[in-house]
């Protein structure tokens, strides 16, 4: 009860800080939309589609975890810009739930998220995308889960390092190969067999099989389970490792 | 009100591939009392803000122990969380909120309604007389008025006691006295106020009492005026004529309330004494009978700086 309300109270004031910040709403929406509109009409011949709509089922999903990924990962930057001003002191020295204090921030990168995925899809319906709405709930339970993941570990990072310095190398080094090696953005389908193996490894790379199963209609697909398994798992310990930072940062 | 017994702390540090220990607090006895305003003095690096942050709870101490308003802070620091407010030394405000957000948030954190909250933060606002600013952003603040919130968010729940870890630090003259009145206002309420400092006049002139830490230790503990007294007298400067000095000094030497006398090299005399109040009617006394007249005289009480100095041989002024 205290936990949740707790939690409640911080995702509103950073949710309210969002929206207050106009440059950040435009560049949240603004940018997947660019991505849709000018990169999918390559996709249609690069990938051997045989319809844009086709193209679109394996493009739109991959954008969508991309999405989640990277608008995760980032989370931690803001967090530094607070450990600076001294709110996360300020907060700790209060009663309120640690735990509270992550999940509040994570729930709202994982709101945001959900925005981004819902303009995009509709979006995409424009292009003939056709998804069944139970497929496409399951499919953004799976973002929400890699969001909530990605953001967690962010934060969790960023308190255990405290410099913009420091965290954006780590990002990037970290985000760079899981990137290329999920097939994101192209399926690996036509990959050689050693790099299939190793993104074998890379949770995303079955969170991404799984996301476009989904879209594909293929609910019985064992990538759907497998997909929302590995990623509930990892988001479950990326929470759980991000919160114990909280209750310990020094400074 | 609070009570340290040998509290402790070290950080590791890595230099390059050296891992460095610092003792940034070693062992700290206080005793601080039911709503007064105890002082730490010290120097920058001297662990105040170390000491602080433990008893804050936001950092475990390796050693020692304390209790704050009655809690244990080793067994039950989140009761001690509750008792207290702590107002960190780098502030605490959010450059997009506003005053009344930032306040109406921070009660909320301790488990207050929003509408008790909201009433709170109109009373803090009205208190530190910010109800003018109160929506307008955190960063459209001069320091003095920021500084305020960040006060009033440290006593939002009401403590016993709360911590400000050095509330003046980088405030112009003006609003350091004002904010000294701020402080004295909430011991007036019956709190215990627990402040930092590395300024001298303000450890004199705020404080009930003081520790004077260097180095990780408390070196002297006391209310400002008897640390003073402890380390020596009084000085009495007395301006005479050159011509008159030898005379003077021949006169007030031996005299038993002078412990030393010097003479200065322009003129006039340097008397060392226990208590300048009743030696200097002593001193006019004299000079007047012997038919000397004298061009001024002066009362120098020795200054925390002079205590520091005793104590650790070193000013706190240079350092
Ligand atoms: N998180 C930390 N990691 C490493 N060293 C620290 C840390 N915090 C403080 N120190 C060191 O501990 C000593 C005491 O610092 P501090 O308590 O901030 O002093 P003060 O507040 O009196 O200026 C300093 O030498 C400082 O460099
Ligand atoms: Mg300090």
């Amino acid at each position: 009860m205290k936990f949740a309300r707790d939690t409640w109270l911080i995702f509103q004031r950073q949710t309210q800080l969002l929206l207050r910040n106009p440059v950040w709403v435009f560049v949240g929406v603004f940018q997947p939309v660019m991505y849709l509109l000018l990169f999918a009409p390559l996709l249609k011949p690069a990938l051997n589609a045989p319809t844009q709509a086709a193209a679109y089922k394996i493009f739109v999903p991959g954008l969508l975890v991309l999405l989640a990924i990277f608008g995760g990962l980032f989370q931690g930057f803001g967090l530094i810009a607070e450990l600076r001003a001294g709110v996360i002191e300020r907060s700790r020295v209060t009663p309120i739930s640690r735990l509270a204090l992550l999940l509040g921030r994570s729930l709202r990168d994982v709101v945001s998220l959900m925005v981004q995925a819902v303009i995009i899809t509709l979006l995409a319906l424009l292009f003939d995308l056709r998804v069944f709405i139970g497929d496409l709930l399951l499919a953004y339970l799976m973002l929400a889960l890699i969001a909530l993941m990605t953001s967690a570990v962010s934060y969790g990072v960023a308190l255990k390092v405290k410099s913009e310095d420091a965290l954006a190398p780590l990002m990037n080094t970290v985000a760079q190969p899981v990137l290329l090696l999920s097939g994101i953005l192209l399926p690996l389908t036509f990959a050689p067999g050693w790099l299939q193996g190793i993104a074998n490894w890379n949770p995303f790379s079955w969170a991404v099989d799984g996301t476009r199963a989904l879209f594909a209609g293929d609910l019985g697909s064992d990538k759907v389970w497998q997909g929302l398994s590995i990623t509930a798992v990892l988001a479950a310990l990326g929470v759980y490792w991000a919160a114990r930072q909280f209750a310990r940062s020094v400074r | 009100m609070i009570e340290t017994r040998g509290l402790r702390k070290s950080f590791r540090s890595r230099a390059g591939r050296e891992t460095k220990t610092v003792d940034a607090v070693r062992g700290v006895d206080l005793d601080v009392a039911k709503g007064e305003i105890f002082g730490f003095l010290g120097p920058n690096g001297a662990g105040k803000t170390t000491t602080l942050r433990m008893l804050a709870t936001l950092i475990e101490p390796d050693g020692g122990e304390a209790t704050i308003a009655g809690a244990d802070l080793r067994k039950d620091p989140a009761e001690v969380r509750r008792r207290i407010g702590y107002v960190p030394q780098g502030g605490s405000t959010w450059d997009e909120s506003t005053a009344r957000e930032e306040l109406v948030l921070h009660a909320r954190m301790y488990g207050i309604s929003k509408a008790d909250a909201q009433r709170r933060a109109a009373r803090a606002l009205d208190a530190f007389q910010l109800t003018e600013y109160a929506d307008r952003k955190c960063k459209t603040y001069s320091g003095g008025q920021r500084r305020r919130v960040e006060i009033a968010l440290g006593i939002i729940h009401e403590p016993k006691i709360v911590f400000l870890d050095e509330p003046t630090t980088g405030l112009d003259p003006q609003s350091r006295a004002h904010m000294w009145d701020e402080i004295r206002r909430l011991r007036a309420d019956g709190m215990t106020v627990f402040i930092t400092t590395h300024y001298l006049d303000e450890a004199d002139a705020l404080c009930d009492r003081i520790a004077i830490m260097d180095n990780g230790e408390v070196v002297a503990e006391g209310t400002p005026t008897a640390l003073k007294r402890e380390i020596s007298g009084d000085v009495v400067l007395v301006g005479l004529d050159l011509a008159a000095t030898p005379q003077a000094a021949q006169t007030l030497d031996g005299e038993p309330y002078v412990n030393k006398l010097e003479t200065v090299d322009e003129g006039g005399l340097r008397l060392y004494v226990d208590e300048g109040a009743t030696a200097i009617p002593q001193v006019l006394r004299r000079l007047d009978h012997a038919g000397l007249e004298l061009r001024s005289i002066e009362l120098h009480r020795p200054s925390l700086d002079d205590v520091f100095l005793t104590k650790t041989g070193r000013s706190l002024r240079e350092s």
